[in-house]
């Protein structure tokens, strides 16, 4: 049984890959229907998670997996607690609705099929993610889920403002991550554990540590930029440059997500220190009033819900961090809440997009008549999100006030940024769910009407499942809220808050919100007028500070680069020798290993004396030599002399492979001499042929002092006796370099051949480029590349 | 270098070096030689027959792009090493079978088609790059294709029949 589930469950995670597999052909199969079976992968997915609910709300999780690289200790594994499973079901349940939703909203596009296999992708990144229990696995996930994003964001790919955006929101986010892998790596250091199961019920000495601050603080970067926390938020509005559909799923409901998960999920053991309690409220703290008021500011419907977006994440760090009783389960009620409502009013503003061709909120209106359910789903959300009583929206913010306000003035500070905040989120709310379908009507480009099922389901049950979950509260808490909040503060605690009002200080701080909200509301051109002054008085943001960052890095590379590589040819040669002289000679030096004086040999045999001699007039040939052909020629005897020297002291191979060697490069050389119309003569000033001199001088020394040196050590006799020994036993053969070559260590020869055929690549590509326009020509003729 | 005594030798010059180099080759794991040398042999034997020759005189004798050559031989040296996974032994053992043929006892080994494979990647690679670097710039497009150009004396430094497009 057990290992059935396991099984099951293994498939279900690649369930959204597969289905990304065959979106593209289920596509120009069936053309915009292909997203209702589609979506089959998500909702089988969710499915699946649900037959868990009963029992991780008894307090058990369920773990399974498979080895990965066990040699490494890394497993494919995952974790199911409260908190995994109800990251799961957020993911596959609106990503049910939201692979639907899609169908509708590119609809009779050219690249629905592409768009639909990215998002499943994403949802298979994301359910990865959030079940992952290797530090490992979650942080390939965690790159995949930036990586897809990347492609969603960039799909329109041929305006520039969304390769911009894309590429932001990589960089950002990419760039986090990549601090993250340091955290995760620092976690492993300290703990010795790579899985989260075994951290989080673990005395593991983690805040006692000394890497302690380095940890969270490179951990939060992650989270931070994945949570578009300020000041790393601006990523997060400009990725409103994708399709709606990936607006509402992974800029709001999901991805950005993520990094309040991986701070819930450490909280156990990364939470309850000052460091904690004070970086996360203070960051969530900003980011919540900045994204309300840069909300304010907007007047285009997604650019309102994704700096309100960026606000809610700040709310929901600032509540993790924060520490207080209550505060947890604040957090994770809000976090269901707000995925339920601005998934829905998302799809909302696509839908008004889309049946209007509008979404500059300034120039809608009276839109009632003509989508009422849109509508109605719209009215929905907003009420959720502006937490009136009877919506889910309404405990989250009870739960909030609850936790938050106390005697103390950290309490009453915080108290007022929530108040802030909610507030001026509450007037957002309604002036996308109400605002566009209220008033006359506005003339619009398209004339607008109810879309189809598919534009109009997935907010309908989104915004009603905001207010079946607060009527239901007991069946929610005791499934989702309680189960979630526990595994976060890793102790049993229930979630009790109810959808009707009771009075106390909460609900008058409630009250004191929604007051000020419709003040907002009724005032909101103003609100607007006063909040571009303000932010036009303020200067440039940080988006613009990531286009000097980026340019200046390019610059810089720029410089390194034409530093690096000026591009001559005896720069670099130069360059190289010298560098190779210092190596050779200054170690000797610096540490005294100066080889002595070399035994002079009682007698050299004619025969030796005679080729010793021929290299030497190699040599002096080559010195002589009045053009370049003569001097490659002469470097030839002196080479042909050096393999009689190996011959005679017993190395035939190594004397033939030199043979050969020096035959085909004096070949080679020639070659490349006639072929780079070099001058024949050598035209270098004597300043210039004195410097070389040097160089080439202090290189040869350098190799004769490291050769001296190294035959003056003892030979070890250890490797040849074992060649000798075992070449003919072990492996048939009696010629111990070439048994070596082909046997012993064959898997290094395979890596130098496989060097040598992409050496001779890389030559061919070098002297075809030179070719130039000819064999371009002769490509297109379909002549042999 | 196009002189008569050149041009009458090098053929018999080529066939006893491609000869010697298989030669050197097949004798390597008892005695001097082997894959690597055989390779250089082979190689030097091509780039006379291309001096002797010219270029496209060498394509046509060796079919095959040099490339395609010394990309074959790469992969009969890693299959030579895969193969061990149907025997159950670590990547590269050597393994060895005994057939007879023709009543004599022939060992062969992967060993062997390891040392063919290497052998095959130096005389391709190094071939490819001499290849290149002979080729005239002005010379035919079809130089470096397959099919047989017309026959005629080559005269390297000719201009070709072809408008010239230099590059």
């Amino acid at each position: 049984m057990a290992a059935n589930v396991s099984a099951l469950t293994f498939i279900v995670l690649f369930l959204p890959f597969l289905g990304a597999v065959l979106a593209p052909g289920l596509t120009r199969l069936l053309g915009d229907k292909a997203a209702w079976f589609l979506a089959l992968a998500p909702a089988l997915a969710f499915l699946h998670f649900c037959t868990f609910l009963g029992e991780i709300a008894a307090g058990e999780v369920v773990t399974g997996g498979y080895a990965w690289v066990p040699s490494f200790n890394l497993s494919f594994s995952w974790f199911l607690d409260g908190l995994s499973l109800t990251f799961a079901l957020l993911i596959t349940g609106i990503g049910t609705l939201i692979v639907v939703y899609s169908g509708g909203y590119m609809k009779s596009h050219p690249d629905q099929g592409r768009f639909l296999a990215f998002i499943l992708l994403f949802m298979g990144a994301m359910l990865g993610l959030v079940v992952s229990d290797s530090f490992f696995m979650l942080f390939v996930y965690w790159e995949l889920t930036s990586i897809t994003s990347f492609l969603l964001i960039g799909f329109d790919h041929e305006r520039e403002a969304a390769r911009r955006a894309a590429l932001q929101a990589l960089v950002v986010t990419g760039g986090g991550g990549l601090c993250l892998l340091a955290g995760l790596v620092f976690l492993w250091n300290i703990t010795g554990v790579t899985q989260l199961s075994l951290l989080v019920h673990l005395e593991n000495g983690l805040r006692e540590s000394p890497f302690y601050l380095a940890t969270l603080i490179l951990v939060l970067a992650g989270a931070f930029t994945k949570s578009a926390q300020f000041p790393f938020h601006f990523w997060l509005p400009n990725a409103m440059e994708a399709p709606t559909p990936v607006s509402a799923y992974l800029h709001s409901a999901t991805m950005v997500k993520a990094g309040v998960y991986l701070l819930m999920r450490l909280s156990p053991v990364m939470g309850h220190t000052p460091a904690w309690e004070i970086l996360l409220p203070f960051f969530g703290g900003i980011t919540l009033i900045s994204g309300t008021l840069l909300a304010i500011r907007q007047t285009d419907l997604k650019l309102m819900l994704a700096y309100t977006t960026m606000a809610s994440l700040g709310l929901l760090v600032m509540l993790t961090g924060f520490g207080a009783p209550h505060a947890v389960e604040a957090a994770v009620l809000y976090l269901v809440a707000h995925s339920l409502f601005k998934g829905a009013l998302f799809m909302v503003a696509g839908a008004v997009d889309h049946e209007t061709g509008i979404r500059d909120v300034t120039r809608l209106g009276g839109l009632k008549a003509a989508m009422p359910i849109t509508f109605a789903a719209g009215l929905l959300a907003a009420f959720s999100m502006g937490g009136l009583p009877l919506f889910f929206g309404f405990l989250a913010k009870e739960e909030i006030y609850t936790a938050l306000a106390a005697g103390n003035p950290r309490a009453v500070f915080f108290t007022a940024l929530a108040v802030v905040g909610n507030a001026l989120m509450f007037a957002i709310a309604f002036a996308v769910g109400l605002k566009p379908f209220l008033g006359p009507r506005v003339e619009t480009p398209k004339q607008a009407h109810e879309g189809p099922a598919a534009l109009w389901l997935g907010p309908v049950v989104l915004a009603a499942l905001g207010l079946l979950g607060a009527l239901f509260s007991g069946l929610a808490h005791r499934y989702v809220s309680s189960p979630m909040a526990s595994a976060i503060v890793d102790r049993r605690v229930t979630v009790e808050i109810a959808a009707m009002p009771h009075v106390g200080l909460p609900l008058l701080l409630s009250l004191v919100t929604i007051t000020l909200g419709v003040l907002v509301y009724w005032r909101l051109d103003t609100a607007r007028a006063l909040m571009v002054r303000v932010l036009e008085n303020l200067g440039p943001g940080p988006d613009r500070g990531f286009d000097h960052l980026i340019s200046g890095l390019v610059r810089l590379s720029g410089a390194v680069t034409r530093f690096v590589q000026p591009g001559r040819l005896e720069i670099y040669v130069t360059a190289t020798f010298i560098l190779l002289a210092l190596t050779l000679l200054v170690p000797p030096f610096v540490f005294g290993e100066l080889p002595g004086m070399p035994n002079w040999p009682e007698k050299i045999l004619v025969q030796e004396a005679a080729f010793l001699l021929i290299a030497l007039i190699g040599l002096i040939a080559v010195l002589r030599a009045a053009d370049r052909l003569t001097a490659i020629v002469s470097l030839g005897i002196q080479g042909f002399a050096v393999a009689v020297i190996f011959l005679l002291f017993g190395a035939p191979d190594l004397s033939f492979t030199q043979f050969m060697v020096e035959t085909l490069s004096v070949v080679i050389l020639a070659l490349v001499m006639t072929r780079l119309r070099l001058s024949p003569r050598d035209h270098r000033p004597v300043g210039q042929m004195l410097l070389d001199a040097v160089i080439a001088v202090a290189c040869g020394l350098g190799f004769t002092l490291l050769l001296l040196k190294s035959v003056e050590a003892p030979f070890d006799n250890l490797l040849t006796d074992f060649f000798n020994t075992y070449s003919k036993t072990i492996a048939h053969g009696a010629n111990v370099v070439n048994v070596i070559i082909v046997d012993f260590r064959g898997t290094d020869t395979l890596g130098e051949i496989a060097v040598v055929m992409i050496t001779g690549l890389a030559v061919l590509a070098l002297i075809r480029v030179k070719a130039g326009r000819r064999v371009a020509a002769e490509d297109k003729q379909g002549g042999r590349p | 270098m196009n002189t008569l005594i050149l041009r009458t030798v090098a053929p018999v010059l080529t066939a006893l070096m491609l000869l010697f180099s298989v030669f050197v080759l097949l004798r390597g794991h008892n005695e001097p030689g082997g894959g690597f040398i055989g390779g250089l042999i082979a190689a030097s034997a091509l780039a006379i027959y291309g001096i002797a020759f010219g270029v496209s005189a060498v394509r046509r004798a060796i079919r095959f792009h040099p490339m395609a050559i010394a990309g074959a031989g790469l992969l009969l040296a890693a299959l030579s090493g895969l193969i061990c996974i149907f025997a159950g032994v670590p990547f590269m053992t050597g393994l060895w079978i005994y057939p007879e043929i023709l009543g004599v006892e022939v060992p062969v080994a992967t060993v062997m088609s390891f040392d063919i494979g290497v052998y095959l990647v130096v005389v391709g690679a190094i071939t490819s790059i001499a290849l290149a670097l002979e080729q005239e710039e002005s010379e035919p497009a079809e130089a470096i294709g397959e099919q047989p150009p017309p026959v005629r004396v080559k005269r390297p430094r000719k201009p070709a029949h072809k408008p010239k497009e230099r590059g």
